[in-house]
């Protein structure tokens, strides 16, 4: 009798806004805020299109509010989806009670994404709700939301100015959540107009906060065409704490396929 | 450990050499040490049984895996309990080899070995989990299970996933000491278990299931026929000539179903099976049905913060009644369990089963906190309340006890 809790989902906040689009082919004026907002999310997904899939390291380094640090371990494979929404596989290896747990997403772009959780002790596979999106994943200060596949669908988008971004321009625009359930009522992102990077993300919960900041200190392309963070820093400001999030070991183009990404699978991830 | 499994133990260990000839890629020694100390606050029914137990814990884990991801598990069991002699035990919870590959458009996968396999969705009951033996003397929830030496068949498919199990030899339920807390009145002789089946522990029990996903439904439907894991009890006489309970293993068929709606914070469970070849408590051979179903419902971010609050509901279900084998012959199961989202991994679970025809009622209280990346406390608790004198756990009415354990994972 252990149920478990843990709801551990993949990270891809890059995929979000990544995406391509020449600034020439923009159409010009006439376009309300919404429409711009909506485009820039578009044409960021499309410019990332095609990865087909790739296997990433996390370490998550949390931080509280006296400096005290621990740290979390664990290997994303993710699975390209079009069609539906992608999936994607995650086994912890650290803290090291909890090692082997894997947790296993498959997508939507609409309704509630499908997760399955392993649980090596019982060797039990066990369906999970999804619909604690709010919630903290692994105690970070990373939320399950900020952490699924962030299908366009789920959004609503108004573009709100253009600023300087170190040597680049930015988009400043807004996002609003569809889903009630969301622990946001928007976020606020700062996306470079040369490559679809995100480098700065505002978050405003429930009571309309600015309950978060994430930014992204550096990005690297693979496969001369798909951008990812390097580093990603979140910071709560109501609690003091922060997350410092490192991806390492990238690699695209690995023989997954659908056969990897099954509750058959699951229970031999490592 | 007989010659027959030696034997066995040995002829595993060759198959599983076998693929170790292709590179290895990775090469891994993991596992747990944990220390445990159990107090019951009543003073005990059967003399020689003490008031609290201290228990050690090794379960190391190797895995050896080669660049086709195909892998080879060796994860042995140890624990010395400082009360019960039968509780100071090993085992070889997994010892196998793990192949697996694709054909056309679908998946198969292939274990041989000694694994465990679990099946079901409940949390008070795993009802329909027939592959493994309990190993009783762990727990008395019987979560913790024995290796069971098998040949394991997945094949994944658009239909769905098929599964066909061969187990070639029987494992015998783990019973306390004389000086154990936690068990029947009388002593289980083990020494003297029967069989139904002229094989023995070497009939061969067969198993098979269908799983399948669709949308917010998972469902399993399976089928086994061979050694019942859930022994009957005869009376008998030890070489003292004191009465004795002596088990005996049937031979059983069951067909179950198990199946779990998942939408928003809802879980919605259900498991149910149909067994014959087994006799119940008038020793009359019936077929019957059991059952377990019930929900989960989890509030998120409760007390304006992190925390979930799940909210737990289930009922318990024998057809056999008055004349069931079982305890929960007709309970309902209701929990809160609360988890903190810290960085701690902070959880505790609360929880009651309450017999609904009988005063019995049995508390249980689970919690878990980590202490740093390695090292975990938990904290166990069950009590029993109010047990009938007709009801399967009287003897267990003296034994309420709480347990403290740390564990050192690396």
């Amino acid at each position: 009798m252990k149920p478990m809790t843990r709801r551990p989902v993949a990270l891809f906040l890059a995929v979000a806004f990544a995406a391509a689009l020449t600034l020439n082919a923009l159409p010009a004026a006439a376009e309300t805020p919404e429409e711009k907002g909506l485009r820039i999310a578009l044409e960021a997904e499309a410019r990332d299109k095609g990865y087909g899939n790739y296997t990433a390291d996390q370490t998550m380094i949390l931080r509280n509010k006296r400096g005290q640090e621990s740290e979390r371990n664990l290997r994303i494979s993710v699975l390209e989806n079009e069609a539906d929404g992608d999936k994607s596989l995650i086994v912890f290896n650290r803290p090291r009670d909890v090692k082997g747990t894997a947790m296993l997403t498959h997508s939507h772009k609409v309704e509630d994404d499908d997760q399955w959780l392993f649980l090596p002790a019982l060797k039990r596979v066990k369906r999970i709700s999804s619909s604690n999106k709010a919630g903290s994943f692994m105690g970070s200060e990373f939320a399950y939301e900020d952490m699924t596949s962030q299908e366009i669908e789920k959004y609503t988008y108004r573009w709100l100015r253009d600023e300087p971004c170190g040597e680049m321009t930015c988009w400043v625009s807004e996002r609003a959540p569809i889903d009630k359930d969301s622990g946001y009522t928007r976020q606020v992102s700062w996306v470079d107009q040369d490559e679809y990077r995100v480098w700065k993300v505002e978050y405003y919960d429930r009571k309309k906060l600015h309950l978060k900041t994430l930014t992204v200190p550096s990005h690297q392309q693979y496969l001369d065409k798909h951008w990812r963070a390097d580093e990603m820093q979140m910071v709560n400001h109501l609690t003091g704490k922060s997350t410092r999030l490192i991806w390492q070991n990238y690699s695209f183009g690995t023989d997954l396929d659908e056969n990897d990404f099954s509750k058959v699978s699951l229970k031999r991830a490592r | 450990m007989s010659p027959g499994r030696a034997l066995l133990l040995g002829g595993l260990f060759l198959l599983l050499a076998a693929p170790a000839g292709a590179e290895t890629i990775v090469q891994e020694v993991t596992g747990r040490f944990t220390v445990e100390g159990r107090y019951f606050p009543q003073s005990s029914i059967q003399s020689g049984q003490r008031e609290q137990s201290l228990s050690v814990v090794a379960e190391p884990e190797a895995y050896l895996e080669n660049e086709a991801g195909e892998g080879l598990v060796l994860k042995p069991f140890f624990r010395y309990d400082s009360a019960d002699a039968r509780r100071t035990h090993w085992d070889i919870r997994e010892a196998y080899g793990l192949f697996f590959g694709e054909f056309e458009d679908s998946e198969w996968e292939l274990r041989a070995g000694i694994d465990k396999v679990f099946w079901g969705v409940a949390e008070s009951r795993h009802l329909v989990d027939v592959i493994n033996q309990t190993d009783l003397v762990e727990s008395p929830d019987q979560e913790e299970k024995l290796g069971q030496p098998m040949v394991h068949l997945t094949w994944l498919n658009d239909y769905g996933t098929f599964e066909a199990f061969a187990l070639p030899y029987f494992r015998k339920r783990t019973f306390q000491g004389r000086a154990g807390r936690l068990r029947p009145a009388l002593h289980v002789d083990g020494d003297q278990t029967a069989y139904e089946s002229a094989a023995k522990q070497h009939h061969l029990d067969v198993a098979a299931r269908y799983g399948k996903n669709i949308g917010a439904l998972d469902f399993g439907l399976a089928w086994f026929e061979g050694t019942n894991r859930n022994p009957a009890f005869s009376l008998g006489f030890d070489d003292q000539g004191s009465p004795v309970l002596v088990p005996f293993y049937e031979q059983m068929r069951q067909v179950s179903l198990d199946a779990q709606v998942t939408t928003g914070a809802w879980l919605l469970k259900f498991e149910s099976f149909w067994r014959d070849g087994e006799r119940d408590a008038a020793q009359l051979e019936t077929d019957y049905l059991s059952l377990v179903g019930g929900f989960e419902y989890t509030l998120y971010g409760v007390f304006g913060g992190d925390a979930d609050l799940g909210m737990l509901m289930e009922f318990l279900y024998d057809g056999r009644d008055e004349r069931a084998t079982v305890v929960t012959e007709e309970d309902v199961f209701a929990a809160l369990r609360l988890a903190f989202n810290d960085e701690a991994s902070t959880d505790i679970l609360f929880g009651v089963i309450q017999d609904l025809d009988k005063p019995t009622r049995t508390f249980f209280l689970e919690a878990n906190r980590r202490l740093s990346d390695n090292i975990t406390l938990g904290i166990e608790g069950t009590g029993f309340v109010n047990v009938d004198q007709q009801d399967g756990q009287f003897s267990l009415r003296k034994d309420s006890f709480v347990q403290l354990d740390l564990t050192y994972h690396y």
